[in-house]
């Protein structure tokens, strides 16, 4: 298990003259997953684009093994690195291995064959997967959930210490997110991977986060253990909802009960259940 | 359990290799027939021995003018400009992933004609002056393209929108140069326009092999990284390949590559277009299809041209063909991608 230290130190990154990151400073806990959580717009995507060189910031430093990251050399860091895009584009009639091998050019010198490492390596990353089976077939051909597990393989074929993901279980139904989750968690419990994701669901974020990151308008409003930072005032303060945080009865961690209009706890359920149903008559 | 899965991906690795090759194989075969079709067959056709003893150096009585002077140059100019055409185009489609970008649509080829046509009409130009003209204005046209689409960040999208306003703009230019033009200048126009094979020197050869011999190497080279910015940017910046630099030698590659052969035979309709999707569809994924793309472009030139030459009753231009090949294909991709929500 290979540890990293990586850290942020005053971002301030965006697109063209908007600034999005308004000076963040941290560091991300190393063999831990850690969430990025925050509202549409308050720069949780931005942020992992800023730490894994997609954007480059307009001023602020980020440091890797205490050596600035713009050092590094790009295939090298690629090999320290890799990061899952939220919505990557699948090329026509690509299969399953040939994608997955992809994830190998950090390993590849510019020309020349395959060599057994990188069999291995794919082949791992199958297997890791459970898609080992699928390597013939064509990406197009698969379903969502199938397709996202093949982009982790690419990723995990790439074979480096951090993984950063984009959203990684967006589209998908609710059992392929928790599946998807579950094998990112195994890849952080069996192989020490270090890994930083956004999510937008906020009750799995807590769940499987060992350490959540909350954004507000380009800063980090709060940073720590789920069970520490989350409450309903932080919820109100990052989403600017009204919330009851309640144990989640099958993991204990803290569960956003997310309050609304028609729902807002005043009110006996049953009472407010019958509004709503006239309310729907008008 | 790995070992069985390590054997599988190597299967599944072999049999996509093995593919690729057996299909450039075949290509290559193909190409190299079409070449010597394009030298056999003519309104004479002598035998074998007399022109392989052409081609050899020696003289045999008519069939040295026949062969050397004007069949081997038409082949050599299909061959090359053919070949030119598909990698460039292949390198678009690949890189921009979008089947319907292609030199044309960025606007090369529309700055080019234009620039030949004001040539021939209002200057009188000869050919090598006319084909100077077109590298350059093909070259420029790009600048203006990309500086224009550059914007904040650099936008695949905003560039194939700004090079079909810029191939607009440049296709009136041409619409009015031919109104006004004299009328002992417009064929040499309208024959540049449609893309031809017909009276190709062999000294206007120079610089298209030169840049195929040159560059393709090049573009070859930078197949690895090409396959994955097919993957999008942020895949490829984070499987370490340094996107800009990468994305700028192909550019000028494919581009230089296009506007070269586009001056030797003015734009051959639709094989720019056609040949990366046949290529990659015969050929697969494995490797990065340069060359098969500039087989398939080679092919595709070579037969169309024999096709106008022979097939018919009437000689057609090798553009007039290719463009009938290539229109319904771009109804079917349109029609596919707007099904899928593309467009």
């Amino acid at each position: 298990m290979t540890s990293h230290e990586f850290r942020a130190e005053r971002l301030i990154a965006g697109y063209g003259n908007r600034m999005i990151l308004d000076g963040i400073s941290l560091q991300i806990p190393s063999n831990k997953i850690s969430v990025i959580i925050g509202a549409n717009g308050s720069g949780k995507s931005t942020l992992l684009k800023a730490l894994t060189r997609i954007i480059k910031p307009v001023s602020g430093e980020i440091w890797l093994d205490g050596k600035p990251l713009r050092a590094y050399p790009s295939k090298r860091l690629a090999r320290i690195m890799g990061l899952l895009p939220q919505s990557p584009v699948v090329p026509e009639g690509i299969t399953v291995a040939d994608l997955v091998g992809r994830g190998r050019f950090p390993h590849q010198p510019l020309f020349g064959t395959w060599t057994k490492k990188d069999y291995e390596a794919v082949a791992e990353a199958l297997e890791i997967m459970d898609i080992a089976d699928l390597a013939h077939r064509h990406v197009d051909e698969l379903s969502g959930g199938q397709r996202q597990r093949v982009w982790i393989a690419m990723v995990l074929a790439q074979q480096t210490d951090m993984l950063f993901l984009d959203e990684p279980t967006t589209f998908l139904d609710i059992t392929y997110q928790i599946e998807i989750l579950d094998l990112l968690t195994d890849l952080n419990r069996r192989y020490g991977k270090t890994i930083v994701m956004v999510m937008h669901d906020i009750n799995l974020s807590v769940r499987y986060a060992d350490y959540l990151f909350a954004m507000r308008e380009g800063r980090l409003v709060a940073e720590g253990k789920p069970s520490e930072v989350v409450t309903s005032e932080l919820i109100k303060d990052v989403f600017g909802l009204d919330c009851v945080v309640v144990p989640d009865p099958v993991s204990l961690a803290p569960s956003v009960v997310p309050m609304g209009r028609y729902h807002n706890g005043a009110e006996p359920v049953m009472e407010t259940y019958m509004h709503a149903g006239t309310g729907a008559g008008r | 359990m790995r070992i069985m899965a390590t054997e599988l991906v190597k299967q599944a690795r072999m049999r996509q290799r093995g593919r690729w090759v057996a299909v450039t194989a075949i290509l290559a075969v193909l190409a190299a027939a079409l070449c010597c079709a394009m030298l056999l067959l003519g309104n004479t056709i002598y035998p074998v021995r007399d022109v392989v003893a052409v081609l050899l150096g020696e003289e045999v009585k008519g069939a040295t003018f026949a062969v050397r002077t004007i069949r081997l140059p038409r082949m050599l100019a299909g061959l090359f400009a053919g070949f030119a055409f598909g990698v460039s185009g292949y390198v678009f489609q690949t890189m921009l992933r979008n089947p319907l970008a292609n030199p044309n649509v960025i606007g090369i080829t529309a700055g080019s004609s234009a620039a030949a046509v004001f040539c021939i009409i209002v200057l009188g130009a000869g050919k090598a002056a006319t084909s100077t003209a077109a590298v350059i204005a093909g070259l420029l046209t790009v600048l203006v393209i990309y500086g224009l689409a550059r914007g904040r960040s650099f936008s695949i999208g905003r560039m194939i929108l700004v090079g079909i306003g810029i191939q607009a703009m440049c296709n009136s230019a041409i619409t009015y140069l031919l109104l006004i033009a004299q009328e002992h200048s417009l064929p040499a126009a309208v024959r540049w326009l449609t893309g031809s094979l017909n009276g190709i020197r062999m000294e206007e050869l120079a610089v298209l092999l030169v840049s195929c011999l040159v560059l393709t190497p090049v573009i070859v080279l930078l197949g690895r990284p090409l396959q994955l910015l097919e993957l999008g940017e942020q895949t490829a910046v984070s499987l370490g390949v340094r996107t800009d630099r990468t994305r700028v030698a192909l550019v000028v590659s494919a581009v230089v590559l296009s506007a070269v052969a586009t001056a030797v035979t003015g734009p051959i309709a639709a094989v720019a277009f056609l040949a990366g999707p046949i290529a990659v569809r015969l050929a697969g994924t494995a490797r990065a299809n340069v060359i098969p793309a500039g087989l398939v472009g080679a092919a595709l030139v070579l037969a169309a041209d024999l096709a106008g030459q022979f097939a018919f009753p009437w000689k057609f231009p090798v553009g007039i063909l290719t463009g009938i090949i290539g229109a319904p294909y771009l109804l079917y991709l349109i029609v596919r991608m707007n099904r899928k929500g593309e467009l």
